[in-house]
């Protein structure tokens, strides 16, 4: 088999193939900063719980309005939204850290949304319908993909030096400044957005992959944020560009491919990354001497 | 709640459960799995039989979840219809828990089963519906091998499935053995009905011949070359066996298996070289990826076909003879364009 047909005859003969790489690039390149900055700040499990809160909100818009793009998405947003809001809130006004009232409101948002779900008496695999598919992208979501990422790149750009001073110098950014508390929830609305584009493609479970894992895969080779926020981005997109391929030569379930893609990554960086992996720790290099 | 209320409402409760005899002479309680089945013990069991479903119309039999509801009625019920051959793999767990002295009947019974891997069937030369086959030439079968062997490659890793295809009832042929089944399994559990049963059963099979008739009428007219369709689960063996269609499907005959770029990029090779004419969607399973591959292959949107479950009561397949009519009315409407 030559180079090309290995890796580029798929995307040059099936449009279901190139529809499915111009997607994970788009999810890549929005969903790994915010996932950055997850890390950063410590609540790489809140992309996951947020995850949860978002699948009985896509659900009941499913439900209302069958497997209508818009219905699905506003859906899973408000109730992304509605918990991170009221998870923040509690957070700053009463005794509660963030974590324990997240994990609060997702668990009540999921149980809320079951609930629902059952009350409408149908069992058609919801399941089966909130696990998207990465083949199946039409028109109307690759361009939800596209916009969501250029919004969050924007966003990002706009209330970068507020974010990067709370993740490393919080008291700091509060004494110069009150924009901690809006820039954190604008924030957390990328994050909603990015899992809620993720859902359409992946599933919403497997979308929390592509955000998380290239972050984690990213910081293992350099201090630098900037660079880091490039690294991240490149590397998923390299996994879902991977992923297909797997997938497609190997006959494997296509949203997990992309996902063990990063995850191949992630171990890689972990064993030669050059900023704490473990060869450079057990094999230290010799440093430069006079 | 003191002791004694207690005690007396648990034998209330208990007294529930018993057989009553009271109830005898009401109507006999029945559960089929699914609403075709229900259908059609309703069809035989008419007013003596009172039919309760556990998948209702529209939902999808292989991934069901049982509600205490169910596991209530189920214990309550004195027979239990089930498709049988693999099709309601929760049916053990629910009749277990529920504590459920129904007896259980297998509609399929003494049904050929048709296995997985041999899509068409080469083994079955005695079988009911093998000899209307004849006479569409063996050019259909021919291609139907060439198909089965290009998509057993495509889903290797993915198919661990029982060997059997449990959607017998998607052959009007087996229906009619179901309807055997199902009349001898509530003249055993009602013997006062019998009369009425035996009835019910010869009318409902004189109509279930006529519908076989109107879909070989149907499917004589559309040529023997264009009848490959595409859908979304591979629900329809026994109906291509009997009346000479060919269906490949994007994924194994399982709604929960997720397809894989390699099966979804076999399928569109596979229908621009066999220049397959309609795509069609099932009522359980995902529309989107059924789109996709239309879009992608050239081949039409066909409609909606009716598989593993009726529609509501006034849609199109609200009983088990309107889901063939309205099958083979969409597909003679993509086919013979």
């Amino acid at each position: 088999m030559s180079p090309y047909d290995l890796l580029i005859a798929p995307f040059a003969e099936f449009d279901f193939m190139k529809r499915a790489l111009v997607g994970s690039f788009a999810l890549a390149m929005g969903a790994a900063p915010v996932g950055v900055f997850l890390m950063l700040r410590r609540m790489s499990l809140t992309g996951d719980a947020m995850a949860h809160a978002i699948l009985p909100g896509a659900a009941v818009g499913y439900l209302v309005a069958g497997l209508s793009l818009p219905a699905m998405t506003l859906g899973g947003l408000i109730a992304g939204v509605t918990v991170a809001v009221l998870a923040g809130l509690v957070a700053r006004f009463t005794a509660l850290k963030e974590d324990a009232s997240l994990a609060a409101f997702y668990l009540l948002s999921l149980a809320v949304g079951v609930m629902l779900v059952s009350l409408r008496g149908s069992n058609v695999d919801l399941l089966h319908v909130l696990f998207g598919t990465v083949l199946a992208l039409d028109d109307a979501t690759l361009i939800l993909l596209a916009s969501i990422a250029s919004l969050t790149l924007v966003a990002m750009a706009a209330i970068y030096r507020p974010l990067v001073l709370e993740c490393m110098d919080p008291s700091f950014l509060r004494s110069v400044s009150s924009a901690g508390t809006p820039v954190h929830f604008i924030f957390l609305g990328l994050v909603v957005l990015n899992l809620v584009g993720g859902f359409h493609a992946l599933g919403t479970l497997l979308a929390v992959g592509l955000m998380m894992l290239p972050a984690a895969s990213a910081r293992l080779w350099t201090q630098d944020i900037s660079v880091i926020l490039l690294i991240s981005a490149a590397m998923g997109v390299v996994s879902g560009y991977a992923g297909l391929l797997v997938s497609y030569h190997l006959g494997l379930p296509t949203g997990p491919s992309v996902i063990s893609a990063a995850g191949a990554i992630y171990v890689l960086s972990l064993i030669f990354g050059a900023e704490g992996g473990f060869a450079r720790r057990f094999i230290p290099i010799r440093h430069l001497e006079a | 709640m003191t002791l004694k209320r207690y005690v007396i409402t648990s034998l209330i409760l208990a007294a529930g459960l018993l057989p009553d005899v009271a109830q005898a002479q009401e109507k006999l309680s029945t559960i089929a799995s699914f609403s075709i089945l229900a259908d059609i013990v309703e069809n035989v069991g008419g007013e003596r039989v009172e039919v309760r479903t556990l998948v209702g119309p529209g939902g999808d039999a292989h991934v069901y979840t049982p509600t205490p509801a169910d596991a209530k009625a189920v214990a309550g019920a004195k027979l239990l219809f089930v498709n049988g051959l693999g099709f309601e793999g929760w049916m053990e767990r629910l009749v277990e828990a529920s504590g459920s002295k129904a007896q259980i009947v297998t509609a399929s019974e003494g049904v050929t089963p048709r296995s997985m891997e041999e899509e068409e069937g080469h083994d079955h030369e005695g079988e009911k519906g093998h000899d209307h086959e004849a006479g569409h030439g063996d050019k259909g079968h021919d291609h139907g091998h060439e198909v089965a062997e290009g998509k057993a490659h495509g889903h290797d890793d993915a198919h661990d499935h029982g060997e059997n295809d449990p959607h017998a009832f998607q052959s009007i042929a087996n229906g009619k053995i179901y309807v055997g089944n199902i009349r001898d399994a509530l003249i055993a559990a009602d013997p006062a009905g019998k009369a009425e049963y035996e009835a019910n059963a010869t009318a409902y099979l004189a109509k279930l011949d006529e519908v076989d008739a109107q879909i070989r009428a149907a499917a004589e007219k559309i040529p023997a070359t264009d009848r490959k369709i595409i859908t979304s689960h591979d629900a329809f063996g026994y109906f291509g066996e009997a009346y000479g269609f060919t269906f490949l499907a994007p994924q194994g005959v399982s709604t929960d298996a997720e397809a894989s770029a390699k099966d979804v990029a076999t399928l569109v090779k596979q229908i621009r070289k066999e220049k397959v004419k309609a795509v069609f969607v099932e009522n359980v399973t995902d529309k989107r990826l059924i789109q996709q591959i239309s879009r992608e292959s050239g081949a039409e949107m066909g409609g909606e076909l009716y598989s593993d479950a009726l529609s509501a009561k006034d849609g199109p397949a609200g009983t088990y003879i309107d889901l063939f009519r309205h099958n083979i009315k969409t597909l003679s409407a993509a086919l013979t364009r």
